[in-house]
Formats: C-alpha cells, structure tokens, sequence
C-alpha cells in the first residue's frame, strides 16, 4: 500500500530500488532463537537511506551491510539493546522505528495519554452537563410534560368548544 | 487535437464549477427561485464536461500519444490495453482528474436523488460541493496539468508505467480510495450547508447519513484493496506499514467512523449536531492533509516523493480555506444549534460518545505519529522515525478499549437504561470472553502471549454480545423469531461489527502466528516450515508482454500429501529494465503460504523467502463485511422514502433498536 499510493500520488518512481539485489539472505544461525531475533530487529530497524522501509524489505545496498552487521552482531551474542545503541551510534536516532523516549521525543510518547485523559474530560463534562440540565428541568420531560393553570383552562376551553 | 479538447472540457467544467458555487447562493439569498434551480444542471453541467475531459485522457493513452509529456512518463506502446486505461490515474496529474471526475459524480449522484429534499438546502449542498471541485480544478489545471504537451520534438515511445503498477490493483484500488476520498466532501457539503441555515435537526442527519456511509464503505474497500496490493505485489508479505501514506487514507476512515456512529445519535435522537458538524468538517479536511502531505514538499525530506513546493503551496493554501473558514462559519453559528435532548449515564448516547471521544483519540494519535518527524526535523532538532512499532503500542490498548464499548453500545437503551440489566445481559459474556482469551494461546500455540489472549478474548466478546443482541431483537414477545423485527440499517450494523472482530482475528493471528524463513535452496531441496513442506523443483523462462521472468516451480506437501504448486517469479520489464518480484501464494482461509524468490545463487540455488501466514484472508472477509455492513445501513428504507422535512423533524424516540 504505502509504494502503491506513493507511487500514485508521484510521478517520479521509485528510487533505491537496485534491479539485481534482493532483501532475501541466506544467513545461517547458531542457535534457532537467533534467528527470530534478527527477523524481529531487521523489522524494526530503519533502512537510513531508502524511503520509508525496514531492514527486512529494503534491497538497498547499506541496508544489506546493515544486515550483515546485525547477523554478527547478534551471532556475538550481544543484547538487543546493545545492538540498538550500536545502530543508533553509527546511524543515528533516525534508525530506529521505535523512538526512544528522550525530550525530543517527550510529546510523542505522552501526546496519545493526553489526548486520552483530554478526551475523557469532555465526555465527563458532557454527562454531567446532561445531568444538570435534568436536575433544572426537575420532572417535566418532553414526553410528560403537565400543563400549567392557564394552559389546562385554554385546553378545556377548547374541548367545550368541540363539544 | 484530442488532448486540446480534453483540455478545454475541463476548462469549461471549471466554468461549470465556478457558476456552481455563486449562483445558487445568490439565488437563495436574494429569494429567486429560478436562479436556485439553476444548481441542478450546473452540476450536470461540471460532472458531463469533467468526464468527457477523462474520457479524452484515455483515449489519447489508447492511441499512445506521446506528445503529451504525461503519457511519456505514464505509458509505453507495449503496455497492455487495460493498463494504458489504468495507466491514466496512474501518477499525479491524472490522478488529480480522477479525483476531480469522482467529485463529479458524487455532485452529481446528489443532484439526481435529491429531488424530495428542501430545495433551496440541497442548491446551498450543491453550492459548497461546486467550490470544492473549483478548487481541485484549479489545483489540476494551474499546477498539475495532464494535457501539457511536448511539442514540437517529442519522443516516439514512452517510458513506460511503473512496472509496481502494472497489476489489477491499479485498476480497482485507486478509483475506490479516491471515491472514499472524494466522498467525505459530500458529508462537508452537508454540514457547511447545516451550518449556513442553523439547520442541524434530524432531517438533516438522515439526509446525510447514507451520503457518509458511502463514502466511507468506499473508503474501506480502497484501503484493504491498496493492503491486498501490497501484499501480494510487493513481495515483503507486508499489509500495513503505518507509512505516512498509508496514514493519510486510515486518518478519515477513523474520522469518518466516527462520524457515521454520531450521525445515527443526531438522528435519532437529535443529540450531538456540533459535533457531528466538526467531524465532518474533520473527515474532510484530513482527506485534504493528506493530500498535502503526499503531495507536497514537506514529506519529501523523509521520502523520495516527487517534490513540488508550487503543488504543496497550493493544497496547503485550500487547506487554510477549507479549514479556517469552516471553523469560522462553526463558531458563528454553533451555539445556535444546540441540541434539545437529555441522557443519562447509562445510555446509548453517552456509550456512542465514549466511542467517538475514543476514535478521534486514534486518528489525533495517528497524526501526532505522522507529522512528528516532520515537526522536530522542522525545528532541527534531528531526525526520528515513528514507525509501525510506535503505532502498535499506542494504538493497539485504544482500540480495545473501543472494541469494549462496541459490545456494550447495541445492548443498552436510548436515553436511559436501568443500570443493572445490561451487565446482567453481558456478564457472562464477558466472563465467558476473559476466559476463551485465556485460553486461547495456550491451545493453539501451546504458549501463554498476552496480547492475543486481549485479541481473541475481545473478538470473542465482540461477536457473543452482538449476537445476543441481535437474538434480543429478533424475538418477539411470544417467543418466536422474526428477522424483519429490526431494521435494515441495524443489521447492517450487526455485518459490520461482525466483520471488526473478523479483523482483529485476522490481525492477531498473522501478527503472532506467521512464520518466515529466509533459506539458499538448490533445485530438489526442500524445507520446512510450520508443518509444510516446500520442495524447490527447479527454474522456467517465460515471457509476458512487457517483460520476461525467471518462474520458480515450488510444490508443498503438508503430511506427505500435494497442497499445493506455487510459481514465484523474477521479473525484468524490459522498458524501464527494472526488477520485480512476483510471489507465489496459495490461500485458503486458514492460512496462505507464501514465497518469493531473492537472488539467484551459484550452482542453479536460489534465496528463497518462505512465508506461512495463518488467517491472513480474513483481513479482506473482514473488509468486506465492514463494507457491506455499511452498504446494508445506507440502504435502510428509511433513507429512500419520501419524506419531508416535517415529518422527519419527529424524532421517532420510540424506535430504540435502530442504529
């Protein structure tokens, strides 16, 4: 979808992308966890030169090499962590597809708490509104509505009249 | 010549346009009929002259006329008939006509099946929708013009269509987005014309409702058309990738959920006519960021989009319009709409509310993911990326939250419901849902995750409480059941919600479930992978159209027996000498198994990606029952019948099962 679109909206096509090269490799690990490791990190991990794609898709050459670096890094057995801060040194924050939570990233990670405690507000303040608005109606509602002295002497007028 | 005419038809819908949106205002305004009644065949006038332009644009693709410098870029001789067809919404300039030939439509859909409205309201809705299609027109026509031609050299073959494009989701997934799109400018007609009058009562909201409900079943079939595409064109197996794009068209469909479930409160019960007003304000002016958003300069920093700040300037420009002059407009004559109508707590009302407060919440979370980057590379504070594992952690807990009050909405009472009996209709049910999450992931996959047991457990919760509803509703009071009972439009409801716990399944299961593997195979070699065996047969040449291909020849055998023949191929187009990768799939409803081939090795081996994808079909079911629920309530007899504004005016409080 987001090619397809993008690739709709724009008239130049895409770029990066290398006619011979494949993001399929044929890695063997150590141990079998190792690999859902590195299939999970290669997802989460930015292609730093490509339009908007993980290491797992991109075909791109650095994401190749980043690969490459992400396999002996992982076959060394360091954490994931560890190999995020690696990432992050050489490449930057823009790497990772899950910012950290630092001040410039501060609003980002609280927005959606706030939005929801905002949200949260208006619908207790509309509820309580309603509430109010019951309370000052005291009993007459639309459909029991009585009528006052004047009303009721109107209404009787009428019925004779019909009478 | 062809091109000059299809230039000048959409001139002359412009004209169409531009007479549109001034003279029926003016006609109302100065109390004269016979100028109000021009809105009808003025917008005839703009659909007739915008598709004629269209239809001239294909068939100057037809005959590859290659002095238009948007068919050099677009279409090549060889490309097949169906895809030069395609190939004119294939990049922006003729997509921008597409766009505008589907505001058209709309425009004119109303036009023809508005007869038994007010007409002075439907002349001012005309009105709004007539300064909407000038704007895309002018947008078209200053910025982005189709027909603008390359003479007097010009080329005698073109450079072809992006090879990505050259499949049936070209055909059908553009014109459905884009309809979905479009038609949100309708729900805005709508309430800019509410807004003009102070009229926001229930008749307005039944007038609108089907519109927004069509635009927004369009919509769902857009984007899990462009979801579908993608995961099977694009060989990663990847369906949704939270992309900036992918955003731009989730944003209104949110919006536009929301504002389908507040209309059904405006009217019904008359309750909540500014809000509705905002979201449809909303739905539309987020299709337009969108647009700005891809189209513009400003996403180019972070992608590799076709730059154009004049384009971005300009939508950017209608953007301001559209919102700072709604608003406006809004906060004028907001307060004057007031609504009339009183709820309790434990109501139908305040649950719909809880559920809208909580959409806008997601798309306000969405956008926030979206134009982050954007801000803090704006105020050079360095670069981020906010990507799929972001959105995954915010939005998923919304979204549960959301699926928990959509089990309790359709049981509890308009107005007022005793507090007890709901949660001794659903008690159990909920019980019974906490227990099957549970259980779930210990059962099928033998290990406890969390999240699937909250996945499964609220599909669960979702489809029981429906359903109990739905046997409520349908059962008379002697017992005995009569489907006619409710109406069309809550069953409607009933599809819809069905196929919302269909998805999250589906999501579940493919998220937690599927299992890749990324292997060298030599011809004979076979692998396994989640019970199934892939046995790599060897390569094949063959040739299509426009391009030649190596196949791979895969059989699959689940114990010991053929499931399955998948053909994966490399393909080479020969015009734009690029590389693609079609992948072999074969589906059923439990599970696709997937290959795509990478790079050819030494000795005749292959890199081989092998994906097994369980209950991934049940993304499209789902979008489809969604799209059809939303069909079935747009439908509903009550928006066919003839009714005047009178009448609709009585707020039928006694009907309580509606949706």
């Amino acid at each position: 979808m987001k090619y397809i679109a993008a690739i709709i909206f724009s008239v130049l096509l895409l770029v990066g992308h290398d006619a011979n090269a494949s993001s399929v490799d044929t890695y063997s690990f150590s141990k079998p966890e190792y690999q859902i490791r590195f299939q999970d990190m290669a997802k989460i991990l930015r292609c730093p030169k490509c339009q908007n794609q993980n290491l797992a898709d991109s075909n791109s050459i650095i994401s190749q090499d980043l690969r490459r670096q992400l396999h002996r890094l992982i076959e060394e057995g360091r954490s994931d962590e560890q190999i995020i801060e690696y990432m992050v040194m050489r490449y930057g924050d823009y790497v990772l597809y899950k910012p950290k939570f630092d001040k410039v990233t501060y609003f980002l990670w609280l927005g959606p708490f706030g939005f929801a405690a905002l949200g949260l507000l208006i619908l207790i303040i509309v509820v309580v509104r309603q509430r109010r608005k019951r309370g000052q109606s005291s009993e007459i509602d639309i459909n029991e509505q009585t009528l006052n002295v004047t009303e009721q002497a109107k209404l009787d007028k009428i019925l004779k009249k019909s009478n | 010549m062809i091109p000059e005419l299809g230039n000048f038809a959409l001139i002359v819908g412009l004209a169409f346009a531009i007479c549109l949106s001034v003279i029926p205002l003016v006609g109302v305004a100065s109390n004269n009929l016979n100028l109000v009644r021009y809105a009808r065949p003025l917008t005839f006038g703009a659909f007739f002259f915008t598709l004629l332009s269209y239809v001239l644009l294909t068939v100057s693709f037809i005959n590859d006329d290659f002095s238009v410098l948007y068919i050099v870029k677009q279409s090549n001789t060889l490309l097949p008939l169906q895809y030069k067809m395609a190939a004119v919404f294939g990049g922006h300039e003729g997509s921008l006509v597409l766009w505008v030939l589907m505001l058209t439509t709309w425009a004119g859909a109303l036009a023809v099946s508005s007869k038994q409205l007010d007409e002075a309201f439907v002349a001012r809705v005309l009105s709004v929708l007539g300064m909407v299609i000038v704007g895309f027109m002018l947008f078209t026509l200053l910025t982005s013009n189709p027909f603008e031609r390359l003479l007097p050299n010009f080329p005698s073959e073109g450079r072809d269509l992006n090879p990505l494009l050259q499949d049936i989701g070209l055909i059908v997934h553009p014109p459905m987005l884009y309809l979905g799109w479009s038609g949100f400018s309708v729900a805005f007609a709508f309430a800019i014309a509410a807004l003009m009058t102070g009229r926001m009562d229930a008749a307005w909201a039944r007038w609108t409702r089907p519109w927004t409900l069509a635009a927004w079943s369009f919509l769902t079939i857009g984007i899990a058309l462009g979801s579908w595409w993608a995961y099977y064109e694009l060989g990663w197996g990847g369906w949704w990738f939270w992309d900036p794009v992918e955003n731009a068209s989730f944003m209104p469909w949110i919006v536009g959920t929301a504002l389908i479930h507040a209309l059904s409160v405006t009217e019904q019960r008359g309750a909540f006519r500014n809000w509705t007003v905002l979201l449809a304000i909303s739905a539309f002016s987020l299709s337009l960021l969108g647009t700005f958003l891809v189209r513009s300069g400003v996403i180019n920093s972070v992608h590799s989009f076709a730059s154009d700040p004049e384009r971005g300037m300009f939508i950017l420009m209608l953007l301001c319009i559209v919102i700072v002059g709604s608003l406006t407009l809004f906060a004028f004559r907001a307060s004057a709409l007031q609504g009339t109508s009183k709820f309790e707590f434990y109501s139908k009302e305040t649950f719909i509310l809880a559920g809208n407060i909580g959409l806008v919440t997601a798309t306000a979370t969405v956008l926030l993911g979206t134009l982050y980057p954007l801000l803090v590379d704006a105020l050079g504070m360095g670069k981020i990326s906010v990507g799929p594992p972001y959105y995954n952690a915010v939005f998923t807990p919304i979204i549960a939250g959301l699926v928990v009050l959509m089990g309790i909405a359709p049981v509890i009472r308009w107005k007022k419901n005793k507090s007890g009996t709901f949660r001794k209709e659903l008690g159990l049910i909920a019980l019974a849902s906490i227990g099957f999450g549970l259980a779930f992931p210990l059962l099928y996959g033998g290990e406890f995750i969390g999240w699937v047991a909250v996945g499964m457990g609220l599909a669960f919760w979702l489809v029981t409480a429906t359903l109990k509803n739905a046997k409520n509703n349908i059962s008379n009071s002697d017992g005995r059941m009569d489907f006619s009972r409710p109406t069309q439009s809550y069953w409607g409801m009933v599809v819809a919600h069905m196929g919302m716990a269909v998805a999250i399944v589906g999501v579940t299961m493919v998220s937690y479930y599927e299992t890749q593997l990324d292997v060298r195979m030599d011809v004979g070699s076979k692998v396994e992978l989640s019970g199934y065996e892939f046995v790599f047969e060897g390569m094949k040449d063959v040739k299509g159209p426009n391009y030649s291909a190596k196949q791979g020849q895969f059989r699959v055998f689940e114990a010991g027996n053929e499931v399955a023949f998948l053909q994966p191929e490399r393909r080479n187009y020969l015009v734009q000498t690029m590389g693609m990768t079609e992948a072999g799939i074969d589906s059923t409803i439990t599970r696709d198994l997937f290959i795509a081939l990478g790079d050819p090795l030494d000795n005749e081996a292959w890199a081989v990606r092998v994906y097994v994808k369980p209950f991934i079909n049940l993304l499209w079911i789902a979008a489809a029952l969604i799209a059809f629920g939303g069909f079935m309530c747009m439908t509903d007899r009550r928006y066919r019948a003839k009714k005047t504004a009178t009448e609709t005016q009585q707020i039928d409080s006694a009907n309580t099962i509606n949706v």
